[in-house]
């Protein structure tokens, strides 16, 4: 069983009262404790599983401006006292930082409303085999797929966040994760794909038939793929791929990289930097959400924030320190977005797929070719050749580039926005993207 | 050396009990216990921004059977614990019995001395040297915008308890210096980042104001960027420079021989053992016992003492990189690469150090030799389809080649090949071996181990180069 409030309550409290003995103005500590259970599949037979148990403390101490951390995951008082006294000694001799403080009282959350993020539901292990069975046998069942490897993992954790400022907060999480990679062969070539689920709640999870059934089909798919020419070409993101470009813009809006100067979207607030038919919202209260919280890292309040309004940007994410070197308030976003969204376009998927008689469909990048500092993009990519609204064949070892600066303001999106994951996109459209090949 | 059980109701009696009842019936497993103790402090927007210091102990408790792994940790260390991770492993295991294999490898070389580079050098002088940094480059030029600049330091005991009470332990001493400078000319930002590390105290990478070098280097990757022009896009020649771009070795061919994708035959390479898969002249090996390099190990996560593994052999594939349990259901024995990022971590074959050998050509000949192409010298990350053998990494520094003569320095640009394919395109392998600074991580299902990489100076005859100028 994950660990009860009251326990992680009484270690909160004790390295507060500590820290606060030893002289430390003010102290801000967190205290977790995660159980997870992972059964691995392989060819239609258990492969592995593996339990982790895991506890894990990290406490801030402050003299005045002077600020340092430590952690650990060994929560014996006497080890505690050891790791308080240094972190304390450190803090010391730490220089001091005008921004160091912890967040203004006035901005911590004050009601915690349920957001249903736990589920109790314990999924035996003869359980997760049964369903992992299920799913391989549907994965394997064409008789191109030679390989199949699937894994279900369950997921129970609980955490405080504690600071002399007298928050004292936290709940229960859960989450339960199902996915299975495929691998296909044909005489001319052996390709990988994957599809996976996962959930706060069990109930929730896909079918293990579907799941396995939908792996294997975009694996499938992928088979004798050809690499086509350098163009110019229009480019659709699967949903898979157009996620990536949310997180990519909200690492450019982090309060961190504007205060540095080291982001392309620094002094850009009210200014177009999308297409005026875009919005992005990122939204901490959705029931049952992967990215929900009812208060970010710090115990700062996290409202909805409109991030981008009719293509216009409106917010950063601003945390305590760097808020204050920006002059902003904390919203809330100390640990970054929560369920972070484009709002669905108005044409369809189908109509997409033909806007153009030639386009190029990406379901898969490779590399970390994204350039916050510059804009500047250029990632590995396997997909489709689409023709009039068809896939004709698989492409790949091709490369993708463009600049954030150019491809944000074409951006069109389709209407199947879904509440998949934590962050969430609609099938994307960017013309005008130069493709490396031949 | 960590004593485990000092404060722990668990004696090493117990312990050894536990674990031979345990794993009586299996074909393999051990008791890994581990404690970390590892610093991280930042300078950053001309402020110490943080300093970390943090300490782990837990174990990780392994039984494998046939094909089946099962695997439990916790970071206390107790009976009740041991006990429950001993139930945990036997109800998984239930139904497949072995016969355990105590046959385990011995060396008394070490690769490292068991120092703890955290306490070598006090925090006053950690700072000094990160404020010193911050004021040479922002003196340097006017064109300095954020200078950041940072120590990270470890040093992690592990013991490795077998079946039979066999214990085998390592100390290993981890560090690292890094500077990242972005500079902003005309409207223009670029960064520059530079950073040395390995298995010795901070001091002996920071001697002789060595702090300088590392601040230098990083100002000019990012000076000759203010100047880059967009990178061509399509098929040419690539030179390739030497040191650090052998992360293209470890992209484009390391993973693919690492033992468990070849026994799931998932790799592009599992059925090409013995086939030349490379140019003539193209020797690579993976080394783990190179002196306090970031890559080495004195012995892996499973106790086998490391090797120097001939992967390559003048174009022929001679070995894959094996652990224990992909060794033994490939019939064949454990290389030494058997890894794991810490305790909460499964074992799996990792690599090293990842190296090509010199050959006999001067870089000169390579780029007098191309007509049109770019010439790359620095990368940032890579990634890699073992099942598709497609791989990218990402130039931080590249020139153009034109006629023969180096060019302007081009934009950041992701390069794209096919592994199995792309040494077979090496036309030229220099004489200019070089290992990389010390400061590669490696990321494998989810976990990062600490690598090295080297090669000379190799011309590559076709590869596609990911720019936007067609």
């Amino acid at each position: 069983m994950v660990k009860d409030q009251e326990f992680l309550k009484s270690k909160a409290s004790y390295c507060l009262d500590l820290a606060k003995k030893m002289g430390a103005t003010d102290a801000s500590v967190t205290v977790g404790h995660s159980i997870s259970e992972t059964v691995n599949f392989r060819n239609k037979s258990l492969e592995a599983s593996d339990r982790s148990d895991g506890l894990a403390l990290s406490i801030e101490t402050y003299l005045g401006k002077r600020r340092s951390s430590i952690s650990s995951s060994n929560l014996l008082d006497e080890n505690l006292k050891t790791l308080i006294e240094k972190c304390f000694e450190t803090t010391k001799i730490t220089p001091e930082d005008e921004f160091n403080s912890l967040p203004d009282k006035n901005l911590l959350a004050k009601q915690i409303s349920s957001l249903n993020l736990y589920d109790e539901t314990r999924f035996e292990n003869d359980k997760k085999i049964k369903y992992l069975k299920d799913l391989e046998e549907s994965a394997s069942s064409n008789n191109q797929i030679i390989n199949t490897e699937s894994s279900f993992t369950e997921n129970k954790s609980n955490f405080i966040l504690a600071n002399s400022d007298g928050f004292c907060d936290g709940y229960k999480t859960s989450s339960f994760v199902a996915s299975c990679v495929t691998v296909a062969k044909d005489e001319n070539s052996m390709e990988r794909d994957y599809e996976f689920s996962s959930k706060r709640h069990l109930s929730d999870i896909k079918q293990a038939t579907d799941l396995g059934n939908k792996a294997a089909k975009q694996t499938i798919r992928k088979l004798s793929p050809k690499k086509i020419g350098s163009e110019k070409i229009s480019i659709i993101f699967d949903k898979r791929i157009s996620k990536g470009m949310l997180s990519a813009f909200a690492s450019a809006i982090s309060a961190s990289a504007i205060a540095r100067g080291t982001s392309f979207l620094k002094d850009k607030i009210d200014e177009q930097v999308f297409a005026n038919s875009i919005n992005v919202i990122d939204k901490p209260d959705i029931i049952k959400g992967m990215g929900s919280q009812n208060f970010d890292s710090e115990g700062v309040n996290s409202n909805t924030l409109q991030l981008i309004e009719d293509g216009i940007l409106k917010n950063y994410l601003v945390d305590t320190y760097n808020g204050k070197k920006l002059n902003l308030n904390s919203n809330g976003r100390s640990g970054g977005t929560t369920n972070l969204y484009f709002e669905k376009g108005n044409i369809s998927y189908e109509d997409l797929m033909k806007k153009n008689s030639r386009s190029l469909y990406i379901t898969e990048t490779i590399g970390h070719g994204s350039n916050i500092v510059t804009g500047d993009y250029s990632v590995g990519a396997t997909g489709f050749l689409v023709e009039d609204g068809e896939f004709k064949y698989p492409v790949n070892e091709i490369t993708i580039a463009g600049n954030f600066k150019d491809m944000f303001k074409n951006i069109i999106l389709a209407n199947d926005l879904e509440f998949e994951y934590s962050v969430n996109s609609p099938t994307m459209m960017i013309e005008g993207m130069t493709v490396a090949g031949k | 050396m960590s004593n485990f059980f000092n404060k722990s109701d668990l004696t090493r009696q117990d312990a050894d009990k536990l674990v031979s009842e345990t794993l009586n019936n299996c074909d393999d497993g051990e008791l890994y216990l581990e404690e970390s103790k590892s610093e991280s402090i930042l300078l950053d927007d001309n402020k110490i921004k943080s300093s970390n210091y943090s300490s782990d102990l837990g174990f990780g408790f392994r039984a494998i059977s046939n094909e089946v792994v099962a695997y439990s940790y916790s970071n206390e260390i107790s009976k009740d614990s041991l006990k429950n991770s001993s139930e945990n492993l036997k109800s998984t295991l239930k139904s497949i019995k072995g016969t355990y294999n105590h046959e385990i490898p011995k060396s008394n070389k070490k690769f490292y001395k068991d120092i703890n580079p955290i306490e070598q050098k006090t925090l006053d002088s950690k700072l000094e040297v990160l404020n010193k940094v911050n004021e040479f480059l922002r003196k340097k030029d006017g064109s300095v915008k954020q200078v950041t600049a940072s120590f990270a330091g470890e040093q992690k005991s592990i013991e490795i308890i077998r079946s039979g009470g066999e214990a085998l332990t390592d100390v290993r001493p981890l560090i690292r210096f890094n500077v990242s400078v972005m500079l902003e000319k005309n409207g223009r930002k670029e960064t520059g980042v530079y950073g040395i590390g390995g298995r010795q105290s901070y001091d002996d990478y920071l001697k002789n104001d060595n702090w300088k070098n590392v601040c230098e280097e990083a100002f000019r990757i990012a000076s000759v960027n203010l100047e880059s022009k967009p990178a061509p896009a399509g098929e040419m020649k690539v030179v390739l420079g030497p040191g650090w771009p052998a992360i293209l070795i470890h992209e484009a061919i390391g993973h693919g021989l690492e033992g468990d994708f070849n026994r799931k035959k998932t790799s592009a390479f599992h059925d090409l053992m013995g086939e030349k898969v490379a140019s003539e002249g193209v020797t690579i090996v993976d080394d783990g016992t190179i002196d306090n390099r970031r890559g080495s190990l004195t012995i892996d996560d499973e106790g086998t003492p490391t090797e120097r593994t001939v992967l390559i052999e003048n174009g022929i594939l001679k070995n894959f990189m094996q652990d224990r349990h992909n060794a033994r259901l490939m019939n064949t024995r454990s290389t030494g690469s058997g890894r794991r990022e810490n305790y909460r971590h499964i074992v799996l074959p990792r690599m090293r150090n990842t190296m090509m050998l010199s050959g006999i050509q001067t870089q000169d000949e390579m780029i007098k030799s191309v007509d049109r192409g770019i010439f790359a010298v620095s990368f940032g990350g890579g990634q890699v389809d073992i099942t598709s053998g497609k791989f990218v990494f990402n130039c931080t520094e590249a020139y153009e080649i034109n006629n023969g003569k180096i060019g302007s320095p081009i934009k950041g640009a992701t390069l794209i090949g096919d592994g199995p394919s792309i040494l077979k395109e090496v036309s030229m392998v220099g004489n200019d071996m070089m290992l990389d600074p010390g400061i590669g991580t490696c990321g494998k299902a989810g976990q990062g181990v600490p690598v090295g990489v080297a090669q000379p100076s190799i011309l590559i005859d076709k590869m596609t180069v990911g720019g936007t100028k067609l």
